[in-house]
């Protein structure tokens, strides 16, 4: 049985994988909704019956090829700290850390896939991709979802399609989203702009720390909301066009701020990096907004590339209960922003300065060189 | 920022969207705990603090902030397999079982089109349901064109969209 720490040990997949083009897009994930048929949704179901679903499902998912020697446990044996990690690595939903007995999570070796096992619906499986690679998800996780269903009944109806507990899921039961990181977008005041349209067209849009389009270390999740009436194909091709577009937005928008005035991201690339070098008290918000600098600071090439995947993995480890995992015991606030702090020197120790830049990066040409100059207002 | 209850400094930021409307909480460390916000198994939702916090603080909240409840034909009537009813519906917007979207299909219908695309599911269908579902769909096509000729007076059209569709039909029910 794979023990807690050795699933921890283990980078994600996603934290690790090449990214042919960094940048804008981190993550790519696509979540299936799935129920038994004949059994109450997990809900509304009494004890005795989400354990006979438990029983039903955690062979079927156990015994999936992808989830040999998978990390696999009823709710009730982690602690409230383990959970809490799981949720900030986006491998269970808040919502399920608040479950004990009679539900259960099996999360695959290198994280790539998880399932959840009696959330708000019976199965509930995600698939995790580093960049834009919402297909590739969508299939890894459509070929898991198939050899499911040779082994389980799934609750479905031919005019409503996947049943699900909650309406909002009907259909596909699909969810696609990708967690975007988008710095230029915001220093250049046009995120709210370009989040509004996104909302317009039905997809929904929100901060992934923090408050609304003022989210902590620029980090955003665009996903789709409607899941019945159009196909698997449908959905995530559209997702796709929209997310890829706002990645071009926010690429332009890099470079129209490194000609228009680079001192000024050079100075606040430079700032972000002397205090996380130096810092012995931080707290999760500055710790965030100065990563998230830091991160925009590796895709521009200030610092090595491999900055960018550094940063994205202290992203992760900064937070509350993979500090209070590492230190092993229960912290106040004070000593949280203390050894987040440690953490981050300690990670950063033989980053070099960026100190040679930035008249390298001005020379750089734009592509849309005959735009007219917008003035600031 | 300062704790919304009291003076101490926030340290925990809770924000829920609902409905397009976006709703936040600042916390200082020991009211955040006081109320279940850090302790992952009690994590109540922003609703619950909001309703708490307004009433404390005697902000009157816009009531487009809280999301108007439709509503929904009186007859109190339950699902016969989960006992799951449509006042349960109302209070957590969740369905009891899968049998539950036969029972309230009626209440499910305008339901849906605020929310989805379509009314009809179009995407992956499992693998042995599948034939069933072509069929089912073929069915309903043939009705459609059987309607169309039958308007339209072409009875040879139409006796031949007949045969085929009873050959379905046979099919379906021999299944």
């Amino acid at each position: 049985m794979m023990r807690f720490s050795t699933l921890m040990k283990h980078p994600a997949n996603w934290m690790v994988g090449k990214q042919e083009e960094q940048g804008a897009v981190i993550t790519s994930r696509i979540r299936f909704a799935r129920n038994l048929r004949g059994y109450p949704f997990p809900g509304w179901a009494k004890k005795s019956e989400r354990a006979k679903t438990m029983e039903i499902l955690r062979p079927a998912v156990e015994g999936l090829a992808p989830m040999k020697g998978a990390f696999s446990r009823e709710l009730g044996e982690l602690s409230s700290v383990e959970k809490q990690v799981l949720v900030e690595r986006h491998l269970i939903s808040r919502e399920h850390a608040a479950r004990t007995d009679g539900s259960g999570a099996v999360i695959e070796r290198r994280q790539s896939f998880s399932i959840m096992l009696n959330e708000e619906d019976h199965l509930r499986m995600q698939s995790i991709r580093p960049g834009l690679k919402l297909t590739e998800a969508y299939e890894a996780l459509n070929k898991l979802d198939s050899e499911l269903e040779e082994k389980l009944e799934y609750a479905f109806d031919p005019q409503l399609g996947y049943l699900t507990t909650c309406p909002t899921n009907l259909g596909t039961g699909l969810r696609a989203s990708a967690m975007l990181h988008l710095p230029a977008l915001v220093l250049s005041d046009q995120i709210g702009q370009v989040l509004q349209a996104v909302n317009k067209i039905g997809l929904a849009v929100r901060g992934l720390y923090g408050e609304g389009t003022e989210s902590l270390g620029n980090l955003y999740q665009i996903s789709n909301q409607s899941t019945l009436g159009e196909s698997e194909v449908e959905i995530i091709s559209r997702l796709e066009r929209v997310i890829s577009q706002v990645a071009t937005h926010e690429q332009n928008a890099r470079e129209k701020l490194m000609e228009d005035d680079p001192e000024m991201v050079a100075d606040k690339i430079g700032r972000a990096y002397g205090v996380l070098r130096h810092a012995y008290l931080i707290d999760s918000k500055e710790a965030l907004n100065h990563l998230s600098l830091l991160r925009l600071g590796g895709d521009l090439e200030f610092f090595p590339k491999d900055t960018v995947h550094l940063c994205d993995v202290l992203l992760m480890d900064i937070q509350q209960a993979h500090l209070q995992l590492h230190a092993g015991v229960k912290l106040s606030p004070e000593h949280r922003d203390s050894i987040r702090a440690e953490i981050v020197r300690s990670r950063l120790q033989s980053l070099e300065s960026p100190d040679k830049l930035p008249d390298k990066k001005s020379k750089k040409p734009r592509p849309n060189e005959g735009e007219p100059k917008k003035d600031h207002e | 920022m300062k704790c919304d209850y009291c003076e101490k400094k926030a340290t925990v930021f809770l924000t829920q969207l609902t409905d397009g409307q976006m709703k936040k909480v600042c916390l200082c460390e020991g009211c955040a705990e006081e109320r279940g916000v850090t302790d992952p198994t009690g994590f109540s939702l922003a609703d619950m603090l909001m309703g708490d916090f307004q009433k404390s603080a005697g902000d009157s909240a816009p009531t487009s902030a809280t999301p108007k409840k439709e509503s929904f034909s009186s007859s109190p009537r339950v699902c016969s397999e989960c006992g799951f009813s449509i006042e349960d519906f109302q209070k957590v917007r969740r369905f009891g079982c899968a049998n539950c979207y036969k029972t309230f299909a009626a209440e499910l219908t305008p339901l849906l089109r605020g929310m989805h695309k379509g009314f009809t599911h179009v995407g992956k269908v499992p693998e042995g349901l599948m034939e069933s579902h072509v069929r089912r769909q073929r069915m309903e096509e043939l009705n459609l064109k059987l309607e169309g000729a039958i308007a339209s007076e072409s009875y040879e059209e139409a006796a031949k969209l007949r045969d085929e569709l009873k050959k379905l039909e046979e099919m379906e029910v021999g299944k």
